[in-house]
């Protein structure tokens, strides 16, 4: 009990990022599980989403400057794929990477270009940049409010995926490019989808996850792309709720381990934990496991 | 009196609650050519892989040569879901990597061609040579080695003459027809001085005339470097006219065994592969 | 052309590149950005092509490179700092744990014998991976390694999350170069020995290298830890280069910039790696400089001109090249006499026929 109260705002606030880290890696998992493509830009569309709010509320309403914050994210998400990765679909996969890593570094130089290489100030939003008290712990809203906004959004995207034409689509593309192109299924339509909602899923991340840290730059995006990512791999690539369950226990492990004192150890440690997950269970916590033909 | 060169007792592959090749047993003697035949799915290429070392099986042993090279039994999660025979009977583990298994003298082509494509096909034969070459990264860096790597050249030179494919050898292998690939890789095998060929339906893909071709090439092989074959084959104009014996498979089992003709005769092969009419 | 020739013209044109440098040196003044842009460039040579040693040959795609670095880099800090000013460079540690200090040459060979070394042990496990799990998990041990480096525990022997300074260093040009040239050599001598086919005949094919009687785990390893041991020693020679050692800077931003250079120059061409090197330190260092800074046409003021925009236009090209011309400047073929001797044999003979066809 006394771990708990003493490590209680550390407990909230991981659990807060690791909402966020979810709505990142679903981005990951949904489109490895299609493309097998580690989309290295993931992190940097997050990053992205958060520039274009703070350019966008600077002039506009927040009514308007949100939604706006999120079109602009999906079109982007949506270029992305279609100039990037579309022309290399029958190209060997580490080629597909290495433009993942290029688009990567496209957008963070952009970034640094439009921004001047200054720190961006995210403005807050109101209502979730509240403070409460929760027991021992003060924390901002945004806190309370992550967490049930992913399970909300995870839930809507199951049931998307599980019930409707595209969701069905998506899992016959992802089990089997070549068949389902062949059984006449749009394979680029399903793919620009998955792209549409892995943006639309990461600018929503952006939103509460800078509520945190106020200021955006141009590499903001890299680190917790990667960890979203290793949260995706952590609970199994390629699915949905594995990615969720990861993110959740990464978070709150990083901020317990920050807690501990170990502050430089808190990336270091996602790291490691991916590694013995590779090594252990590359599989992840439930992934489907695929064997080579030979 | 011909010695046997290769055992494979109670053979039993399990992918999760498939079991892809049920307690096989199966011998192969010294300057013979053996074919395993039976229709698609039975798990020819699966005992291939077991005996080679690609994949571990769940049950049984192989010995090549007098030699134990591979042994298992149902471990792990298996030990609960095994549906084969003979589960008690192996208590040891031998596990080896295939590298193991072709320096200890089998060599095997693939079912789809796997060769090198983007080197030549000099350098695919020249590949086979490293393993048995007397070297080290020290010496073979800076060509300390010279004596050995003139060696390894001159055998590959040697046996591509051999093999009628001296005049390819600046080709890229990726680039040659099909029938050639089949040769070349077969050519690779050989460079690695086995004792025992194994082939995975060589003629797959061949006209009649390719077959007839390569039909002669085997038994040659077989003549001229003293060779035993064991392969899986669909063609039986092939199978019928080089095999010494026949091992049929079906959905894993050995059905029956014997010379070409008392297999052609043979029931139980001619309901495996039409199947058998209802009524009957 | 015979094979001879094209040995003695190669060497001839390598002698060549070696006075044009040393005359370079002495007309230009030391601080002459072409002669900080060789120095970098001889440096990111060795480091990509130790990378294409492992992506291009042998087909392992890590993403570690950033990581051996950094520990070759500390290596040669840690070792060669002189006895007298370790007090002033570990002011926060009481003058660190090591009290003696190498030679240059012992110190870059043991900066890439540690790297060595830790590809070794990461390597057991590690290797084991496919493709894209293997980058990933590469990339996340280079972030360890930077994390463990930043440690303040091992600060007596790393001086924690502070500068590593007063290293010996390097004035002339000559000393990365011959340093590199070396170490390229070697690599490209290791590619063509049986080792190196060894290492293509598993990018081509694993399980069929398998089948040839190639052990996979042992072969790969060695790439990985040869590999690593160059990177080890382009640490070293980076951290002279830059004269002073920051954990913070071997991020995996790093990594990618290699990756690119080595895909720009081609995966599986040394000679690609090494032209791809200069051509992209020359380009973000010197010959693009000109976009970051405002510029006037007569009244004109050109658009878009600023801070930043050198890197965009840079990004831009890159991905054009990853796109358009996925096989790079060489693809996996090399520079030599011999080739381009054909080239332009071929050339003159389509030029003749055009003749001919013409008349």
């Amino acid at each position: 009990m006394d771990f708990i109260s003493k490590n209680l705002p550390y407990l909230l606030a991981g659990i807060s990022v690791g909402g966020q880290y979810a709505l990142i890696a679903i981005g990951y998992t949904m489109v490895y599980g299609i493309l097998r493509l580690i989309n290295f830009a993931h992190g940097d569309i997050f990053m992205v989403a958060a520039l274009v709010f703070v350019y966008a509320s600077a002039s506009l309403p927040l009514y308007i400057s949100i939604p706006l914050t999120i079109v602009a994210t999906v079109i982007l998400g949506f270029a992305v794929e279609r100039v990037a990765y579309k022309p290399l679909r029958n190209a060997p996969r580490m080629s597909v990477m290495i433009s993942a890593i290029g688009v990567s570094y496209l957008l963070q130089n952009l970034a640094l270009y439009i921004t001047g290489g200054l720190a961006q100030v995210v403005p807050s939003i109101p209502v979730i940049s509240n403070t409460v008290k929760i027991g021992s712990a003060t924390t901002k809203v945004v806190t309370l409010v992550t967490p049930v906004l992913t399970i909300v959004l995870v839930f809507v995207l199951m049931q998307l995926i599980n019930h409707t034409k595209i969701g069905m689509a998506m899992r016959a593309v992802s089990d089997d490019f070549e068949t389902s192109r062949l059984m006449g299924i749009k394979i680029n339509s399903v793919i620009s989808t998955t792209f549409m909602i892995g943006s639309f899923l990461a600018a929503i991340g952006a939103l509460l996850y800078f509520t945190n840290y106020p200021s955006v730059v141009p590499t903001s995006g890299a680190m917790p792309g990667l960890k979203a990512f290793v949260a995706a791999v952590f609970g199994g690539i390629g699915s949905i709720p594995g990615a969720v369950i990861g993110a959740f226990i990464i978070g709150i492990c990083e901020n317990i381990i920050k807690g501990l004192g170990w502050t430089t150890f808190s990336d270091a440690f996602t790291f490691a934990l991916l590694i013995v997950v590779l090594l252990v269970k590359p599989t992840g916590l439930f992934g489907e496991k695929a064997t080579d033909k030979v | 009196m011909s010695t046997n060169i290769l055992r494979a007792e109670d053979i039993t592959m399990q992918f999760g609650g498939v079991v892809a090749v049920d307690n096989l047993s199966l011998e192969v003697n010294e300057h013979e050519i053996v074919a395993l035949i039976g229709p698609n799915g039975a798990g020819k290429t699966t005992a291939f892989n077991c005996i080679t070392g690609v994949y571990e099986p769940t049950n049984g042993r192989v010995e090549f040569c007098g030699k134990e090279i591979v042994e298992s039994y149902p471990h792990g999660k298996m030990k609960k879901t095994y549906k084969g025979e003979n589960a008690g009977k192996y208590s040891k583990r031998l596990v080896q990597t295939p590298d193991k298994i072709t320096q200890a003298g089998i060599a095997r082509t693939f079912q789809n061609i796997r060769l090198f494509s983007s080197m030549t096909v000099f350098e695919n034969v020249l590949i086979a040579k490293h393993m048995r070459a007397k070297q080290n990264l020290f010496t073979a860096t800076f060509r300390l080695n010279h004596a050995e790597e003139q060696r390894m050249r001159k055998e590959t030179m040697e046996l591509l003459e051999m093999q009628n494919l001296a005049h390819l050898k600046d080709e890229i292998a990726g680039s040659l027809p099909y029938g050639i690939q089949r040769r070349l890789e077969i050519a690779r095998a050989l460079a690695t001085e086995p004792k025992l060929l194994l082939l995975d339906e060589p003629a797959a893909g061949m006209n009649p005339q390719e077959t007839q071709e390569l039909a002669d090439f085997i038994s040659q092989i077989r003549d001229q470097y003293d060779m035993t074959i064991f392969m899986i084959e669909h063609h039986m104009d092939l199978v019928m006219q080089i095999s010494d014996r026949v091992y049929v498979l079906d959905f894993g089992k050995l059905i029956t065994e014997g010379t070409p003709e008392e297999v052609q005769n043979d029931p139980r092969v001619i309901e495996a592969y039409l199947g058998v009419s209802e009524d009957a | 052309m015979s094979k001879k020739t094209n040995a003695i013209i190669s060497a001839v044109l390598l002698a060549a590149l070696c006075v044009f440098v040393v005359i370079l040196e002495q007309i230009l003044p030391s601080t002459h950005i072409a002669l900080t842009v060789l120095k970098k460039s001889c440096i990111y040579a060795l480091v990509a092509v130790s990378m294409n040693l492992l992506n291009g040959f042998t087909g392992l795609f890590s993403l570690g490179q950033a990581g051996f670095m950094l520990i070759g880099a500390y290596t040669y800090g840690v070792l060669t700092i002189p006895v007298a000013d370790r007090a002033s460079v570990y002011q926060y540690f009481d003058g660190g744990l090591i009290q003696f200090a190498v030679p240059v040459f012992v110190g870059l060979i043991a900066a890439g014998a540690v790297a060595a070394l830790f590809a070794w042990l990461i390597g057991l496990p590690v290797l084991r991976l496919k493709s894209d799990y293997l980058a990933i998990a590469t990339l996340g041990f280079a972030e360890i390694i930077r994390a463990i480096f930043q440690w303040d525990k091992l600060g007596v022997i790393t001086n924690g999350s502070n500068l590593l300074r007063k290293f010996p260093t390097f004035k002339s040009v000559m000393f990365p170069l011959i340093v590199c040239g070396v170490c390229i050599a070697i690599i490209v001598l290791i590619i063509n020995s049986s080792y190196g086919r060894a290492f293509r005949a598993i990018r081509d094919d694993e399980i069929a290298a398998e089948a040839m009687g190639i052990n996979l785990a042992k072969h790969k390893r060695m790439s990985f830890c040869i590999s690593s041991f160059f990177a080890g020693v382009g640490g070293g020679l980076l951290a002279m280069y830059q004269t002073s050692i920051q954990a913070s800077t071997f991020k995996s931003a790093m990594t990618y910039e290699i990756l690119l250079i080595v895909v720009i120059g081609g995966l599986g061409s040394v000679t690609g790696s090494c032209l791809a090197s200069f051509l992209y330190i020359a380009c973000s260092e010197w010959w693009l400089r000109f976009l970051d800074s405002e510029m006037y046409i007569g009244r004109f003021k050109v658009p878009l001109l600023r801070s930043g925009f050198r890197k965009v236009v840079f990004a831009v090209i890159v991905m054009v090249v990853v796109l358009f011309y996925r096989k790079g400047i060489m693809g996996d073929k090399e520079f030599s006499p011999a080739r381009v001797y054909d080239w332009w044999q071929k050339r003159k003979a389509k030029k003749n026929a055009g003749k001919e066809a013409a008349k």
